[in-house]
């Protein structure tokens, strides 16, 4: 029989000798957007030294419209990495979606105006993506295969499918106005932005609302955070599983759809790098990649911050290969922040 | 104190391939009372207590709770019929607060449309819920019910686990080795968890190593040998040394001598 002479409550001791950063770490473990939204306010002071043009409506409006494509792919990786996966095919959906909109909707160039109407092509489109996000929860929760290989194989397959379908080609004819609608401009006092901004916010509004305040939500930081504590509480933990990487696939459909209406065509050869590029994002939002751990909005805040170091280093005249250096140097310190946070409480 | 069972066990027998983990094992919980299951390793008390709780589907044999034969499928089955198991491993998700904890996966909803359309949960009903049901079981030491389970000690994160058994257990609690993972302060406010629980009229199965644990909280002793029940004492009527005797098979009690009916 295993008996333990001492015993002392590590929580008391760790109440009593809080130094400033043990109680700093505490904050930043409770509001784990905090450290991204701090680097984004001393970003943005710091680069306006450098250029007045900087901070000013236009300049920032320029800045949200450049990452509204990754911040609207964000909100689908945001989910899956909540619950300790991760999407690398997002992009090849968020493609192979387009391109069924714009493939159904104009027809195949072989038989000229045969296309289908935009209320069966655009839904197509979406449900397009969410399949593609169901083959992928198939995978990870039937054959229990890891998401990071799972989506590794269904990138390359959707991106092959996708060309496959539409032979390489982009779609030559014009665009139906509905497709393009995320393109047009709207004025919003002194910022002048596309829908596709205003589009890319309400997804995260929508997304924030069911994460944190419904029973599903909860459910999905759950199995991120403990998937066999989930399981034993009596969640379906394949479901949740199930319904995040669909809703993620319908997430990059809608991404699409900003997609065209930001470059106009539907091309099968622009995005595929938009994966990591919306990982980045969460990354630096401060959602933890181990899972259980962070907020939808922190993503959003970690879209700007990329946009930011982009547009503010082009006009601080700093070369672009810096500017990957930079974003690089980002993520490192993203995630040495999480894990120096989640040593906090172990 | 009434002679039915609340649940009952009769004959069940379970087999994994061509080992038999239970070979017509009974089994009878009286209501109001702390009946541990101790046996060695491969004596069958886990698997006895997953075909209770829903978690194994025995091959042969009966489960009657209430009066009523049972077939559950799956834990949630038997979690329905009002049974609720705390596993050894603190299950609770380390990064939800307590009352998120304590509802997980039975979240309640708002009233009204935000409820139903929205699918609105309501959390401040939860909370005073929860709060309420901490204090019923004189769990004084958590303060903050908002605060994450993770800023808990082992033996708090498992009286969370107990807590919502409480909350949502109408027939019975089954408590699986419930401080294996704790310290010796963190396994008394367990076993003192168990006793209000007992206060409370709830009927415990306790499965522990422990004896000294369970010499203390048990009304009766049941101990599993070789898939089957071996013995039923009290601690009154046998010592440690017996009960272990038992176990090892040194030692048989007779049918006469044994504790087959409720004491409290």
């Amino acid at each position: 029989m295993s008996q333990e002479t001492t015993n002392y409550d590590a929580s008391a001791e760790f109440q009593d000798r809080a130094t400033f950063s043990q109680k700093m770490q505490a904050v930043l473990h409770k509001y784990p957007w905090l450290s991204s939204t701090m680097v984004l306010v001393v970003a943005s002071i710091t680069f306006s030294f450098f250029n007045e043009n900087f901070l000013t409506p236009s300049n920032f409006s320029l800045i949200l419209q450049q990452v509204a494509i990754v911040g609207a792919v964000a909100t689908g990786q945001t989910l899956i990495i909540l619950t300790a996966g991760i999407d690398l095919s997002c992009g090849a959906i968020a493609i192979f979606s387009s391109m069924a909109m714009a493939k159904l909707v104009q027809g195949t160039p072989a038989v000229e105006g045969d296309g289908l109407s935009i209320w069966i092509a655009f839904p197509a489109g979406l449900l397009v993506g969410a399949l593609a996000g169901a083959i992928n929860g198939f995978l990870v929760t039937k054959v229990k295969l890891p998401p990071f290989i799972v989506t590794l194989g269904t990138f390359n397959i959707f991106l092959a499918l996708t060309l496959t379908f539409t032979k390489g080609t982009v779609p030559a004819n014009e665009m139906p106005p509905f497709l393009l609608t995320l393109g047009n401009y709207v004025n919003l006092g002194p910022f002048r932005v596309t829908t596709g901004v205003l589009f890319m916010i309400a997804m995260y509004i929508v997304l924030a609302f069911a994460l944190r305040y419904t029973s599903w939500g909860r459910h999905v930081y759950a199995v991120g955070d403990d998937i066999d504590a989930a399981r034993l509480a009596g969640i379906s933990v394949n479901r949740v599983l199930m319904s995040v990487y669909i809703v993620a696939g319908v997430t990059f459909a809608l991404a699409a759809w900003i997609v065209i209406g930001r470059v106009t065509v539907a091309s099968p050869n622009t995005g595929g790098d938009l994966n990591l590029d919306a990982i980045t994002a969460v990354v630096i939002g401060g959602t933890s990649l181990f899972g259980g751990r962070g907020t939808i909005f922190g993503s959003l805040i970690g879209a700007v911050i990329v946009g930011v170091f982009r547009n503010g280093l082009t006009l601080a005249g700093v070369d672009l290969y810096f500017q990957l250096m930079a974003i690089g140097v980002l993520i490192i310190f993203a995630v040495s922040v999480d894990q120096w946070i989640r040593k906090a409480r172990k | 104190m009434s002679k039915t069972p609340v649940l009952q066990a009769v004959g069940v027998t379970k087999a994994y391939g061509r080992v038999i983990a239970l070979d017509g094992a009974d089994l009878e919980l009286f209501p109001g009372e702390v009946l541990a299951v101790v046996g060695d390793n491969g004596a069958g008390k886990s698997t006895l207590i997953k075909c209770l709780s829903g978690a194994e589907i025995p091959d042969h044999g009966q489960i009657i709770l209430d009066g009523q034969e049972m077939s559950f499928k799956r834990p949630q089955d038997g979690r329905q019929a009002g049974i609720e198991t705390v596993y050894q491993t603190l299950a609770v998700a380390p990064a939800l607060d307590i009352a998120s904890n304590l509802f997980l996966g039975r979240e309640m909803r708002k009233p009204g449309p935000l409820g139903s359309i929205f699918r609105m949960i309501d959390s401040s009903g939860m909370r005073k819920a929860a709060k309420e049901h901490i204090s019923a079981l004189g769990i004084g030491t958590i303060q903050n019910i908002s605060q994450a389970v993770e800023t808990l000690s082992g033996g708090q994160r498992q009286a969370v686990a107990v807590a919502r058994a409480a909350a949502f257990g109408q027939k019975l609690i089954i408590l699986d080795e419930p401080t294996a993972a704790l310290g010796v302060r963190e396994s008394r406010q367990v076993l003192k968890l168990i006793e209000s629980l007992r206060e409370r009229g709830m009927p415990v199965i306790l499965i522990s190593h422990n004896m000294p644990q369970v010499f203390e909280v048990a009304d009766r002793i049941q101990v599993q040998r070789l898939g089957k029940r071996a013995a039923v004492v009290t601690p009154k009527s046998h010592t440690m040394n017996d009960v272990v005797a038992i176990m090892t098979g040194a030692m048989t009690v007779d049918k006469k001598d044994q504790a087959l009916s409720p004491v409290r």
